[in-house]
């Protein structure tokens, strides 16, 4: 086409991937996969549970309005961000122990843009048929039946692509009600945005990026190649057994005169299956998401013309080169690098767990006033203020006795509060509120401590529970 | 570049090259993928539109509107449109309650103080400091000794009317004169007396001051307003001379000067200029610093 102009077009037009279906073990795997992590998706903001009647009931909600974020048992405010950084961390490293252990098996199983673009490729086969009559009707006329088939197509992915946003939502406010008021027309209108854009994104991401969005747009394939070793488990084509590749009828007759010809028979089968396009009998690459369909898909041929399954494996780097060289294979899923990823977690995961058991559901902060740090009275005493923040995370109505340690003769008062207790100010807190209040702590000037560290205890009247803070005491 | 020029393929890909070679490295010529080149033709369509929906481009005397004549002042004054509306409900309740009601209620309470303190950040910080501590003529608004009156009614009063602001008639005035230039006191009397105020606060007069001297000038010059034992005059403003609370400071030689050039501060009568429920919101605010009464 552009022969006689010198360079090459402008663009290149992506090569349509046209994956065909396999069938196998690792196929299986990743419908069962499919199932479980879309179930969880869709229904889990509909679990229930009971905090209490102040309390949400929904069992994961993030409510943005109050900046909570519900997990079960577990209730995060927006001062303790750092349980999201140490989940994240979490995150992060299960993702390196999985990279240590088996490459990229996140991208192949579990990743939402994998997951989401199957579910839509089996629409696309329920639809319109399986590789090879998707190619042909694509280069075919336009027929009514083609129309038809391509609108139930689209109609679906925008059936699911609009589900998925709208599932997405419901993490964010009560679910059983969001769905209501979205059936009714009365949600607010953030959430029809929201659901909008879902919408928009699943089915072009889906539907048309596929594996375009692995390739180009993903990050982590640039990650994972640093992360991966030569002992990790990843999709390979065992070259040392399959070349040099011959047609099977070739192969049958130079078995006959006794020579040995690869086990691959060049019949393509791993490419058409593959999701993203790749050819693994080029080697590890960059387009592979070892998902271990072309396993399946080569297993199948090598059962039909009766040869050992496994040609493409999940296999190491390091086996390879053992084969070559007449060594048996070895696997070694406890090396320094998992043992340090495992240790890592258990770590992260223990500081978090224990933070979350020794987590009071009241607590105390203060904030010493800084301009004038600390003021003479008429009487010549010397006083500080601070603002004092008290958390109550129960579902009940407190009341705090705000106390001071280490000075003795000093005089404490609130502002606005009245009540007290042994003389120490009294404060009510609702139920899972934050209330502020301006503490004075006055103290003669002849009572001046040597050490200024002043240490504010709240007590709940009540339970007894104690929570405290410490900061300085400012004197001239 | 002639036009029967082929274009150089590369052995190893395959691929044609852009005929660029560095030190004998050549540059593949990889074409852009079809999706990338469509989403850079878009952004550059939705530049233009930019271009046109909004202000973009200076020209000499002003700059293109854009055709939905938006502005950010015009945003500004929605956004604090928005905001009053979202405050209505709050500061409807706050000009219904009574000084004293606001500060039994925590919600209101704590409204008022943030209201307050915006009002107090933007009007009273260039003299009275960004926590109200004032300096030397400004008075500390956390300490507990005031001139015109501690509690929430008193400071509400001195907030809306100011202090020697002519051009308010119910604002306080008061003046102390200034014996020294008016040649009511001669230099040893005002030394003597200077001594006898500080040791009315507990200070340790200096070596050879005659306090019995200082006492009498005192109760024929000052007690009229300071009252003879020197505790002051709210009514008059007059200060209360038995704290350790200086606004002109206390060392003898500020005391001095003081009497020396009498006179006082001035406050604006910001009833002019605030509406009431922000300076109600003020009161609180500055009450609740530490001081009020
Ligand atoms: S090469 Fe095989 S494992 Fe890799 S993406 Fe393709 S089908 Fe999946
Ligand atoms: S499916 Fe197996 S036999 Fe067929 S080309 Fe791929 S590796 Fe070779």
């Amino acid at each position: 086409m552009h022969e006689e102009v010198p360079g090459l077009p402008l663009y290149a037009a992506a090569a349509k991937v046209y994956p065909q279906s396999a069938h196998g073990v690792y196929r299986r795997i990743k419908w069962i996969l499919l199932v479980v992590t879309l179930c969880i998706y869709y229904l889990l903001p509909f679990v229930r549970w009971n905090r209490g009647p102040s309390e949400p009931a929904q069992a994961v909600l993030v409510d943005l309005t109050h900046r909570k974020f519900y997990f079960f048992f577990i209730e995060i405010w927006p001062q303790e961000v750092y349980y999201l950084t140490g989940l994240l961390i979490l995150a992060a490293l299960s993702l390196f122990l999985m990279n240590a252990l088996a490459g990229r098996v996140w991208c192949g199983y579990l990743c939402p843009q994998t997951i989401w673009t199957d579910l839509f490729l089996a629409t696309e086969r329920w639809t319109e048929g399986d590789r090879r009559e998707r190619m042909l009707k694509d280069t075919g006329p336009w027929t009514i039946a083609r129309v038809k088939e391509k609108t139930l197509k689209h109609f679906i992915w925008l059936m699911i692509a609009w589900w998925t946003g709208g599932a997405w939502v419901n993490y964010f406010t009560d679910a059983p009600t969001l769905v209501h008021d979205l059936a009714m027309f009365q949600a607010p209108v953030v959430a029809y945005v929201w659901i909008g854009i879902l919408t928009f994104t699943t089915y072009v991401l889906a539907g048309f990026m596929r594996e375009q969005v692995c390739l180009f747009m993903c990050p982590w394939p640039r990650i994972q190649a640093a992360l991966t070793d030569e002992n990790a488990l990843n999709v390979m084509y065992r070259y040392d057994r399959g070349e040099p590749r011959t047609s099977f009828k070739k192969s049958a007759a130079l078995r006959v005169k006794g020579e040995h010809p690869g086990d691959c028979i060049d019949c393509g089968q791993c490419i058409a299956v593959c999701p993203t396009g790749v050819d693994i009998r080029d080697g590890s690459c960059l387009g592979c998401i070892q998902c271990g369909l072309c396993i399946d898909a080569c297993d199948t041929v090598m059962k039909k013309i009766g040869r050992q399954p496994r040609l493409i494996a999940y296999d190491t780097d390091v086996n390879v080169a053992r084969r070559l060289s007449g060594k048996a294979n070895v696997y070694k899923p406890i090396r320094s690098r998992t043992i340090l990823y495992a240790v890592l977690i258990a770590g992260v995961g223990l500081v978090m767990l224990s933070a979350l058991a020794e987590r009071k559901n009241m607590s105390v902060s203060v904030m010493h006033d800084r301009n004038p740090m600390f003021v003479r009275t008429a009487d010549g005493s010397i006083r500080n203020a601070w603002t004092i923040h008290i958390a109550n995370r129960a579902s009940n109505s407190r009341q705090f006795m705000i106390k001071t340690e280490s000075f003795d003769a000093a005089h404490v008062e609130a502002i606005g509060v009245s009540s007290a207790a042994d003389g120490w100010p009294v404060v009510e807190v609702g139920p899972d509120q934050i209330r502020e209040v301006r503490v004075l702590v006055t103290v003669h000037a002849a009572h001046l401590p040597s050490k200024q560290s002043l240490r504010f205890e709240i007590v709940d009247l009540e339970s007894g529970e104690k929570a405290s803070a410490t900061d300085n005491f400012v004197a001239p | 570049m002639s036009a029967e020029k082929r274009p150089e393929i590369d052995a190893l890909t395959g691929t044609a090259t852009t005929g660029h070679d560095w030190d004998g490295i050549k540059e593949l010529n990889t074409p852009l993928p079809r999706w990338w080149l469509i989403t850079f033709y878009a952004c550059i369509v939705w530049a233009i539109g930019y271009w046109i929906a909004y202000p973009a481009w200076p020209l000499v005397t002003g700059f293109t509107k854009g055709v939905f004549h938006w502005n950010s002042r015009a945003s500004v004054s929605d956004d604090l449109k928005e905001l009053t509306a979202m405050r209505a409900t709050m500061n409807e309740k706050l000009a219904a309650a009574s000084l004293a009601e606001i500060e039994r209620a925590p919600e209101l309470l704590s409204f008022a103080r943030a209201e307050g303190g915006a009002a107090f950040a933007i009007n009273c910080v260039p003299c009275h400091g960004a926590g109200g501590q004032g300096s030397k003529g400004y008075p500390n608004l956390n300490a507990d000794r005031w001139l015109w009156g501690g509690t929430l009614e008193a400071i509400q009063t001195t907030i809306a009317h100011g202090v020697r602001w002519d051009a308010d008639r119910d604002t306080h005035t008061s003046l102390m004169p200034s014996f020294g230039h008016d040649s009511l006191l001669n230099g040893p009397d005002m030394s003597d007396v200077a001594d006898y105020v500080r040791s009315l606060s507990g200070n340790t007069p200096e070596e050879g001051a005659d306090l019995a001297a200082g006492q009498s000038i005192f109760i024929q010059n000052c007690a009229p307003c300071h009252g003879e034992d020197g505790r002051g005059n709210i009514e008059l403003g007059a200060p209360n001379l038995r704290t350790q609370v200086w606004l002109y400071g206390g060392s003898k030689a500020d005391i001095m000067d003081r009497i020396q050039n009498g006179g006082g501060g001035v406050m604006p009568a910001w009833a002019s200029r605030l509406d009431p429920t922000t300076i109600k919101a003020l009161a609180v605010f500055v009450h609740s610093l530490g001081g009020g009464k």
